[in-house]
């Protein structure tokens, strides 16, 4: 399984997201997409997902250019930043929704996760009442549920608590195990330590490097990861600020 | 494509202001055919709360809801289903529930108190109108970035076609009354579907006898069957285009 970005371009009125973006993941690889608010990384899961078109360049999923016809999403689960649902549905119907609409073979259906974050037990609540936390948990075992090839997941850990979040860091590892693809976008660097393959960093909406972490190190001597970034990003003199302000969290800063 | 309306539809059918609407329609319908002791007359203070209210709410619950289900759409995108199946699945879902609300609110005190061909054209002309306006709402809020835009553009639609329009048609009909007019009122009440539902329901009533010439006109002709199929052919239209055009601008959209 590959995608394949060539060329990406898109601009919103006057903001360039995405700034002639070329690149290759495969599976097996777990990609941290990195960079400040507004680098355009959603921007660029965004047109993976054909939610956004590219003003210009294609994308590439399995070798196929993704234009129009919706059957590549089979391969991709998704968890978007923020998930909302209908206010008056149940969580179990929403499961049972997706199931329905999708028909998938019985023994691809991954409940994991709905089983460790004990979603079980509140199937019989409305949307409505959930907490955010709750919420990205649901958005989390949608991802999941149909065992993709391709995992995106877009700021993955920002509401969940810290035991839900490792649960979620197991589950990713257990399927980079399977030889799968997984692209996530974070800001906290930390927090993706122990998954993560390749870095690709991005800021005003180009990118400036996609690296694995092996070589990465090798030429920072660096052995944290953040400090990794950190180094690569003073020795090229781009705007940095927000990395040392990440390295160096005031306490009121949560990081986990 | 049937799948996902039926859920789209448990959620709406459970959401406040749909019920709220149906008991206000129910009450409003039931005390207006107690109060009056002629029927015909809560038929006509009936058909104003049809030819105001009705296109009001579809208009702006339709819009509300489109936005607080913008992440739910998205999340439907990342799934694959087509955006053409997605929109139409909204579209159905919202206006059944909207329908079952003047069904239930407005239809069931009709049928009771007042079954009949006026009866009958009330009720076809608020479920068209409900349609209409539904899909007017999809237009606009496909159109808008956000949504204090979409609101704002469906509450305009809703001056325009309630308000506005009547005034710019008397403007016309005033300035050019020296000349004959009567094909060109029948063209321009199709252009408005408020217009059209209020003529086509006026001309079953006897008081249409107090619109002279003109109103003689337009019961030779929408008073025909001919008249009833073209006020039909109107109305699909008014339905059809505004959701094919709002198909086709969400088809490109970025979301």
């Amino acid at each position: 399984m590959v995608i394949r970005l060539e060329h990406i371009r898109k601009k919103f009125r006057r903001l360039q997201a995405l700034d002639d973006v070329n690149v290759k993941f495969e599976s097996g690889q777990v990609i941290s997409l990195v960079g400040p608010n507004g680098s355009g990384k959603t921007t660029l899961i965004k047109s993976i997902l054909g939610m956004v078109h590219p003003d210009s360049g294609k994308v590439f999923v399995d070798d196929e250019w993704i234009n129009g016809d919706p059957s590549y999403r089979e391969k991709i689960g998704y968890m978007p930043q923020v998930g909302r649902y209908p206010d008056n549905m149940k969580i179990g119907q929403l499961f049972n929704m997706l199931l329905h609409l999708r028909k998938p073979i019985e023994n691809r259906i991954d409940r994991d996760l709905i089983q460790q974050f004990e979603l079980e037990k509140i199937f019989e609540k409305p949307m409505r009442t959930l907490s955010g936390g709750t919420r990205q948990k649901v958005s989390a075992a949608i991802a999941f549920l149909f065992d993709p090839a391709i995992l995106i997941l877009d700021e993955p850990t920002a509401g969940l608590d810290p035991l839900a979040s490792e649960i979620l860091k197991e589950k990713i590892l257990e399927e980079k195990k399977k030889d799968k693809m997984v692209l996530i976008s974070s800001h906290i660097l930390s927090d993706l330590e122990e998954l993560t393959s390749h870095i690709m960093y991005m800021q005003e909406g180009k990118m400036l490097f996609f690296k694995d972490i092996a070589s990465l190190k090798e030429e920072t001597g660096e052995i944290r990861l953040g400090k990794a970034v950190a180094g690569i990003m003073k020795g090229k003199e781009y705007n940095n600020s927000w990395i040392s302000r990440m390295l160096n969290p005031r306490p009121t800063e949560k990081i986990y | 494509m049937l799948k996902l309306t039926k859920y789209i539809l448990y959620d709406i059918t459970r959401n406040k202001v749909i019920i709220a609407y149906t008991l206000f329609l129910f009450i409003i319908s039931f005390s207006m055919f107690q109060m009056e002791e002629n029927s015909s007359k809560a038929m006509m203070s009936l058909l104003n709360i049809v030819l105001i209210v009705l296109p009001l709410v579809s208009l702006v619950f339709t819009t509300i809801h489109y936005y607080n289900s913008y992440e739910f759409i998205e999340l439907m995108l990342s799934q694959p289903m087509s955006r053409k199946r997605i929109l139409i699945s909204e579209f159905s879902g919202i206006s059944t529930s909207l329908l079952l609300a003047f069904l239930i609110g407005v239809g069931i005190p009709v049928l009771i108190f007042a079954p009949g061909s006026i009866g009958y054209s009330i009720l076809f002309t608020g479920m068209s109108l409900t349609l209409v306006f539904t899909s007017l709402a999809f237009l606009a809020s496909v159109i808008s970035r956000d949504k204090a835009r979409g609101i704002g553009f469906s509450l305009l639609l809703w001056f325009y076609f309630a308000i506005i329009y009547d005034g710019l048609v008397l403007l016309i009909l005033f300035n050019f009354s020296d000349y004959p007019l009567e094909k060109l009122t029948l063209l321009l009440s199709s252009l408005n579907p408020i217009d059209l539902g209020r003529v086509f329901i006026m001309l079953k009533m006897d008081e249409s006898a107090l619109m002279g010439y003109t109103g003689a006109l337009y019961k030779d002709f929408l008073g025909s069957g001919t008249g009833m199929l073209f006020v039909s052919a109107v109305m699909v239209l008014w339905i059809v285009m505004p959701l094919w055009l709002a198909l086709q601008k969400f088809r490109r959209k970025d979301l």
